[in-house]
């Protein structure tokens, strides 16, 4: 790799760094992620059947919609960037603030389907829960471990994304000068991708 | 020219070191705290010592398990992993590969500002709800989630800790992949920002794993979710896995950049290039790759199966090559060198002594066999306490004397530093040599009373301790005089060939007036 001091002498930010740095934090999400995927495994072994039948309890249909909505959030947060790189601020926004009403969709549908499941008295250390099989009581505090963790991801995908929509509105983010949005760009994709895993983990494998 | 001391920005006084994103700054202010938790996790070490010559005389049962703990905790958490990275490595990595700051100033000033909330949160947890914590630093389960004294606000803020970690680790990797001089290839970078660049990726790769674990201690605390806990189907021993996912790995974070400083200091005080620059080089990439795959031993007691302990065994030995190529790749460098025995080289030359009895005996408990007998005795403190102390610690004091001059612009009395040097040598021998003794003799680690046999290793034990406290404040009190009254000292003291000793002492705001073009190795001598 080439090096830019070059770049720095002349007070412009440099672009690969900025992204480097990214990719490395993302290294980091990776692995905070990969130790609860790994709880999972461990005890999806250890109680295969127990899982089994806690699996059959979520609910097929938010699971679903949430999933199309984050994806279509994704593909609406890699337009705008695409649109404020031909200039196109306007555009780019509009398409930011549709990325910020899916994250709150999904969240939304969220709270739903933890609030019916608490309802019905599951949540961790629940006296209902705690008469099941153990493999349901971690099934269950896994449930909401992983995809408590992702919502808090999402919240803050929300948070950052209103931030970039304020910079690309007061033009601090434009045609020349994007990294910032494009590295949460990256963010809410890798925030996306989480979720690709935890819906069949949760959802689809019974 | 303006030493970067001078203010060049509107604000004043306080705000205007703890807005600064001036990575020689924040060095500083780093170095100032590290030196505070410091000197009060060693005074609290002093306390346990001082129960250990009479147990009850001086405290309770209960306060000696608060002591252990809070002296590791702060030892470890708060001066050792960020240690040498954030003090030595925020001032120095980018003069030595000739940049004028760090990648991302802005985040390297966030991370100083997390680790000060770490620190606060921490303090905290001492004294709120429950009182200090006592699990040991290790807070492993299903203690941890049964205790009652307040682990959920301490280890929170060692999660706020290990934020500040991962973003310094990525800033110094991104730092040197895209900030280098031009000529500064990677073979010509100073051996410190190699053990920089390998200790940033260990934090990068092994940090979060202990960040969502003790994530998960506070969920298992305030929810009761299960994962460590069996009457919910949980597994105790997968927390201590997971905690030295982390754990061991970080022993790399705390000795790879210490390594890094003895490989700048022989050289320079042998006038001889450093003897096998890649060998060095590449073996901290090895430590720091290999590092991550030997946490279980740590846990050869704890119920793992044969194949999985001969396994992390062999590994453990494998592990031990790269840090002996270091040793004698140093060892060669003194060969036909023109040694100078000044204050930081006697530092260093007693970090190679001390870290390879710390090594060796760390082979000793890394052997199957070995390990049942001394698995939980003051052996294995005698060992840690060798590596963390006589390694890392030894080695930032080396840093210490060495980059004084450069770093506030005066001299202190090397005679003082070498009367100081020789007490703590002596002290540290008698405090941490005792415990391989004891500990092979069959006392175990962390308990408050024992039977009269071991009495005699304790009290050498506990004088070496007052031995080595005079030693530091002797050092201390040199250093501290020297930034008041110390005489000016030379842009270049030692004769350093590398970048930061070509320009003023202290260095100028931006370091270099102009970004220097590189055109050989660091230790041209």
């Amino acid at each position: 790799m080439e090096t830019i001091n070059d770049k720095a002498e002349e007070g412009r930010s440099d672009y690969k760094g900025a992204k480097l740095g990214m990719w490395f934090f993302l290294i980091t999400e990776i692995l905070f992620f990969g130790v609860m995927f790994m709880l999972y495994s461990v005890n999806r072994s250890k109680y295969p059947h127990a899982f089994h039948i806690a699996a059959l309890e979520e609910n097929l249909v938010i699971g679903s919609v949430n999933t199309i909505i984050l994806i279509t959030s994704s593909f609406t947060m890699a337009l705008s960037i695409t649109a404020i790189r031909r200039g196109n601020k306007m555009l780019s926004s509009w398409l930011q603030l549709a990325t910020i009403v899916m994250a709150c969709l999904f969240l939304i549908n969220k709270y739903f389907e933890w609030s019916a499941k608490i309802r019905l008295g599951i949540y961790p250390a629940s006296p209902a829960l705690l008469q099941k099989d153990k493999g349901e009581v971690l099934f269950y505090s896994l449930y909401y471990v992983m995809t408590g963790i992702h919502g808090f991801h999402v919240l803050v995908g929300i948070g950052v994304i209103s931030t970039m929509l304020f910079f690309t509105l007061k033009e601090k983010i434009n045609s020349e000068s994007f990294v910032k949005l494009e590295n949460t760009g990256l963010y809410w994709h890798f925030v996306d991708i989480v979720w690709i895993y935890l819906f069949p983990l949760f959802y689809l494998v019974t | 020219m303006n030493s970067f001391y001078s203010n060049i920005g509107p604000r004043q006084g306080l705000a205007a070191w703890m807005l600064s994103t001036d990575h020689k700054k924040i060095g500083i202010m780093y170095l100032a705290a590290l030196l505070l938790f410091f000197s009060t996790g060693t005074l609290i070490g002093v306390l346990m010592r001082l129960n250990l010559i009479s147990p009850g005389t001086f405290m309770g049962a209960q306060t000696y398990n608060r002591l252990f703990t809070i002296h590791g905790i702060i030892q470890i958490f708060l001066f050792i992993i960020p240690g040498i990275p954030v003090s030595f490595g925020n001032f120095f990595l980018p003069i030595l590969i000739g940049a004028r700051d760090v990648a991302f100033p802005r985040i390297n000033r966030l991370s100083w500002w997390l680790y000060l909330a770490g620190a606060g949160l921490l303090l905290a947890s001492l004294f709120f709800g429950g009182g200090a914590l006592d699990t040991g630093w290790t807070f492993y389960a299903p203690y941890s989630i049964q205790t009652r004294t307040n682990v959920s606000l301490a280890v929170f803020a060692v999660f706020i800790l290990g934020f500040s970690s991962i973003l310094t680790g990525i800033n110094f990797v991104t730092t040197i992949h895209r900030l280098r001089a031009p000529g500064m290839n990677w073979h010509r970078m100073p051996l410190f920002v190699w053990t920089l660049y390998s200790t940033g990726w260990v934090q990068i790769l092994a940090t979060p794993v202990i960040a969502i674990s003790l994530l998960l201690i506070i969920l298992e605390r305030f929810f009761g979710l299960g994962f460590f806990d069996p009457s919910k189907g949980g597994d105790p021993v997968l927390f201590e896995h997971l905690f030295w996912i982390y754990s061991h790995p970080a022993v790399y974070i705390m000795l790879l950049p210490a390594m890094g400083i003895i490989s700048e200091i022989i050289p320079v005080f042998s006038r001889k290039t450093i003897f096998g620059y890649k060998a060095v080089a590449y073996s901290a990439l090895a430590i720091a790759s290999v590092g991550y795959l030997v946490w279980g031993h740590h846990m050869f007691t704890s119920g793992m199966s044969d194949t999985a302990r001969v396994v992390f065994s062999f590994i453990t030995f494998i592990v031990a090559v790269p840090s002996g190529i270091k040793v004698l790749n140093w060892v060669a460098t003194l060969y036909k060198g023109s040694i100078k025995l000044d204050p930081p080289m006697l530092f260093a030359l007693s970090f190679i002594f001390l870290f390879s009895i710390g090594g060796l005996t760390g082979l000793v408990i890394g052997a199957l066999a070995t390990n049942l007998h001394l698995h939980g005795t003051y052996f294995i403190v005698g060992h840690f306490h060798y590596v963390m102390f006589g390694g890392m610690g030894m080695s930032f004091l080396a840093a210490l004397h060495y980059w004084f001059p450069k770093m506030f612009g005066r001299m202190y009395s090397e005679r003082q530093a070498k009367i100081g040097w020789l007490i703590l040598f002596i002290g540290f021998n008698l405090l941490y040599f005792s415990m391989f003794v004891l500990g092979f003799n069959g006392m175990p680690r962390r308990y408050f009373d024992y039977p009269p046999q071991y009495f005699t290793g304790h009290l050498v034990s506990t004088i070496g301790s007052w031995v080595l406290v005079t030693g530091l404040a002797i050092i201390f009190r040199n250093l501290i005089a020297a930034l008041f009254k110390g005489p000016q000292a030379p842009d270049n003291p030692w004769g350093g060939k590398t970048l930061e000793w070509q320009v003023p002492s202290p260095p100028p705001h931006e370091n270099f007036v102009e970004i220097p073009v590189i055109t050989s190795g660091p230790y041209s001598f």
